[in-house]
């Protein structure tokens, strides 16, 4: 700390600064690879493979074509202008590296690594902009802390691990970037950092439909100021500057168009950017003339603003200009409004409620020193702590409605933990003053300086003797025990990132009967089938989960996937799923089907399967056909959902069940059989019997089934009838000779 | 009292899409007559010393700039009346005509108040400026990039 050499003790702090910051960055790169090096270089999960597949078609085709691309390869009939309701902003980043690294650093790199590596990447830049955001609410030590979590919080690394190509790799980086320029803003008031932050937020609005989170919480921010009487020409030039240009900006993607006018979400920046005029007015007239004066002036406008405000919101609403809140935003709010109005958003599981173990499985530590740093904020609350403050507020709350947004919560959990802790170092690590307290008393010079105080506390502790042992001591106790806490924090984000971030989940990880590590590869040999084994053009129903997987890994053509834009399409492949076969057939046929793909897990005992989604296709099919669906059919009488030999009548005869467990006591040698999800015995006695849909493939596991859609009968019977025939027949032929039918031939298979 | 409700409004170096808002505060005391008179000259009183204050402090590079403001309040309510009495086809054009009014507006009035202020700090040295840190050359350089940035952004929208 002495100044004696300045110069050097300023290279250091840099040069230190720098180690600091690329091993933050190595570590939250290589953290993040755990599933590279388990598995491989490979698209995780189910939006990732539309990402893409997305990109893929980018760097193929041009720019334009990409904007302007109708798929007609999924939801078939339909198809679905992808160019238009995409956030492009993923893709052109990784379409972008991928020509420079090509045509300028002449380097070969396949799109699909550079996919599989741009979260990780993405990530160290994160740390960088947690460090800038941070530095000005603090200093640069709490900015190290906060980079350090940020780079390892698994709150964030569990949609940033390698692989895991989703809008969701930037966006958080982006949301960093977007609120650090932001404060920087309205910190000097220069119109250059504003429009660089609407920049940022256009960027962001490209990349993530979570845009609207800051387009709702910088107005909050600023009109929270207002009212606290904080208005500045800084926070004018900041506000309006990023406003204007941003939102100008955030309508030139396709997905968003005129939303930013239109839709009542995005109406609070217009109300704010209004109201600082009127307050900017009123300033300008506030300096001029005598505050009594004044008063009237302000109450007489007041009124009349808030009047024509009222009434113009008012009348556009009821105009129609501008749309009413959407329903994700509705559910927000009223945290069962999904659940009775929407079952689609409802049926994902990262949309449901927040448990508290989750919140702790993601943060750690960071869960009790977030509310300590709102705390300090609080007791400076400059303008930007002001920020942290309903930046935290808010998105604690959002994180408690849905799983997923804990994203959101995890950067300003990093920043309040980080601004905690360096307030609790600052205290604890400076040890100065108690050795220059007993070293003044010895060295007069000093001491001469000094106030009167701290002439008395350094008589008292001379007096007291020496060596300050008590004190250091706490000193280091409590030092010592928060080294402790985040040693133990790095370690358990370690943890949790190799044990529960880093899986596939197009590839599962398991173990063999004798423990060594297996590899259950169900997914991708099903979709290698499909891809191998059926014509082109080949229309592959499945639920909508399975979607962009088959789109992406096997090709095909699919009737519904993961983008869920038109409900009355999923719900009629959920009536499929959910009907008598022959019910089922009239809509297979009507959507050329030619393949029905379902997933199986009990056998495996592999529980996201589609027995446990198949309530969620009863109950969005029963929302558009609620008198040919009823979700009551489905459960027995006492109110249970089983599949054992007191299944239900609807239960048993729907297609779902009937292609789940079609032979499946064939496995067990034609003995009951136990299915391991559900832990029912699925009965022998009552054979399944298909006539509409073939088996066509199953895999290893059994985790995929394919079936074929069968064509019309060759002698114009229904395929019901047919289908009986042919059995009485090979009865008939079974009875006459039983020796040869008794052998099953599914050794290959299992 | 029209004249008035333009200076007022050039004055406050204000805003956007509501130029009659001014005029609606100044008429309404008029209007109504008995109850609460004394607000009503002290509306009228803040005014006129806004005003005078605003004609004191004018220098020729503000009066530029506040020229250059009022042609865009004016160009801004030309195209919204255009819109009322038309429609608004080319939704696109109209947007983008209007969002570079407003967005040229604001960005004129926060250089002005960077330029009033800074020049007000620089002849009362002690009085600490609300932009520390922002000279007048910067303010200009700045308000040039934001408004390329604008204007580019608007290029690209109106097709």
């Amino acid at each position: 700390m002495t100044p004696s050499n300045g110069l050097h003790v300023e290279t250091v702090r840099v040069l230190l600064r720098v180690v600091i910051f690329l091993s933050i960055a190595g570590a939250a790169i290589s953290l993040r690879l755990f599933s590279v090096i388990r598995f491989e270089s490979i698209i995780h999960e189910f939006d990732p493979w539309f990402n893409y597949r997305a990109t893929k078609y980018l760097v193929l085709h041009s720019f334009y074509e990409f904007l302007n691309w109708f798929d007609e390869r999924t939801w078939y009939p339909l198809g679905r202008v992808t160019g238009g309701t995409l956030y492009p902003g993923l893709m052109v980043t990784s379409g972008a590296i991928w020509h420079v690294m090509r045509e300028w650093l002449r380097l070969p790199v396949d799109i699909r690594n550079i996919c599989v590596l741009l979260a990780p990447a993405f990530s160290g830049v994160t740390a960088v902009f947690t460090y800038l955001l941070t530095k000005e609410m603090k200093d640069g030590s709490a900015g190290l802390l906060a980079a350090l979590f940020m780079g390892i919080a698994p709150g964030y690394i569990s949609r940033s691990v390698a692989g895991s190509y989703d809008n969701e790799a930037i966006a958080i980086t982006l949301l960093m970037a977007t609120f650090y320029l932001w404060i920087k803003a309205m910190k000097v008031g220069s119109i250059f950092y504003g429009a660089l932050t609407a920049l940022s937020y256009f960027y962001m609005v490209s990349a993530w439909g979570g845009y609207v989170f800051i387009t709702n919480l910088i107005p909050l921010h600023v009109f929270v100021l207002l009212l606290m009487g904080r208005y500045s020409p800084r926070l004018y030039t900041a506000y309006t500057t990023w406003y204007a240009l941003g939102t100008l900006a955030s309508m030139q993607i396709p997905f968003v168009g005129f939303l930013p006018i239109r839709s009542n979400d995005h109406m609070a920046g217009l109300g704010v950017f209004g109201l600082i005029q009127l307050v900017a007015l009123g300033a300008y007239v506030r300096s001029n003339v005598p505050s009594a004066q004044f008063k009237s002036f302000f109450a007489v406008s007041i009124v009349l603003v808030v009047s024509l405000g009222v009434l113009g919101l008012f009348a556009l609403t009821a105009a129609g200009w501008i749309a009413p809140w959407t329903g994700r935003f509705y559910s927000l709010w009223d945290t069962n409004y999904a659940k009775i109005h929407i079952p689609i958003i409802a049926s994902v599981s990262e949309h449901q409620p927040t448990p508290w173990p989750a919140i702790f499985f993601d943060t750690n530590m960071l869960a009790w020193l977030f509310p300590v740093g709102l705390y300090y904020c609080f007791q400076e609350l400059r303008d930007e702590h002001l920020f942290i403050i309903i930046y935290g507020l808010f998105s604690a709350y959002f994180a408690g409605v849905m799983v997923r947004l804990i994203l959101t919560l995890t950067p300003v959990m990093c920043v309040a933990g980080a601004i905690a802790l360096s307030k609790l170092f600052d205290a604890y690590m400076d040890i100065t003053d108690l050795f220059k307290s007993s070293g003044s008393a010895q060295a007069s010079s000093a001491a001469d300086s000094s106030s009167e105080t701290e002439k008395k506390s350094s008589k008292r502790s001379s007096s007291k003797k020496g060596f300050p042992l008590f004190q250091l001591l706490t000193k280091a106790i409590v030092l010592s025990s928060f080294v402790y806490y985040l040693a133990y924090f790095v370690m358990h984000c370690t943890w949790v990132t190799s044990n529960a971030y880093s899986s596939p989940s197009v590839v599962l990880p398991s173990r063999n009967p004798d423990g060594s590590p297996a590899i259950i590869d169900d997914y991708r040999e099903a979709y290698y089938w499909l891809r191998m084994n059926t014509p082109e053009d080949a229309k592959v129903m499945a639920w909508w989960d399975y979607g962009y997987q088959i789109g992406g890994m096997a090709d095909r053509t699919t009737l519904v996937d993961n983008n869920t834009w038109n409900n009355t399409h999923i719900a009629t492949v959920g009536k499929a799923m959910a009907s008598s076969e022959e019910v089922s057939y009239e809509i297979l046929k009507q959507h050329d089907v030619d393949y029905v793909l379902v997933i199986f897990g009990g056998i495996l005992g592999y529980s996201g399967d589609d027995i446990n989604k198949f309530l969620w296709m009863v109950r969005i099919a029963e929302g558009i056909w609620p008198n040919e669906v009823r979700e009551r059919d489905f459960f027995t009488d006492k109110g249970e959902y089983k599949v054992d030999s007191e299944a239900t009548e609807a239960m048993r005869n729907s297609l779902m069940y009937k292609m789940s467990y079609y032979r499946f006591t064939d496995m067990h040698n034609g003995r009951e059989a136990v299915d391991r999800v559900r832990s029912q015995v699925i009965p022998s006695d009552r054979k399944i019997t298909l006539d509409t849909v073939e088996e066509a493939y199953t895999t290893q596991n059994w985790i995929v089934r394919i079936y074929k859609v069968k064509d019309l009968d060759n002698l114009g019977r229904d395929l019901q009838s047919a289908g009986k025939s042919e059995r009485q027949e090979s009865a008939a032929a079974l009875g006459k000779r039983t020796r040869n039918a008794k052998k099953p031939d599914l050794d290959l298979r299992v | 009292m029209a004249k008035k409700d333009v200076a007022a409004k050039k004055a406050s170096a204000a805003f956007a899409a509501r130029p009659d808002l001014d005029a609606a505060t100044a008429r309404k005391p008029v209007k109504s007559s008995s109850p609460i008179s004394k607000s009503i000259n002290d509306v009228v009183a803040a005014v006129n010393t806004t005003y005078t204050n605003y004609l004191k402090a004018l220098t020729p590079r503000l009066k530029l700039i506040d020229s250059f403001l009022v042609f865009l309040v004016a160009l801004g309510v030309l195209q919204f009346v255009y819109v009322l009495l038309v429609g608004n086809f080319p939704f696109n054009a109209f947007l983008g005509g209007f969002i570079s009014c407003v967005g040229q507006f604001v960005l004129t009035v926060s250089l002005r108040m960077q330029y009033a202020l800074a020049t007000q700090s620089e002849e009362s040295k002690g009085e600490d400026s609300p932009f520390p840190t922002i000279t007048p050359e910067r303010a200009l350089g700045d308000f040039v990039f934001a408004s390329l940035v604008l204007h580019f952004i608007v290029f690209h929208f109106i097709n």
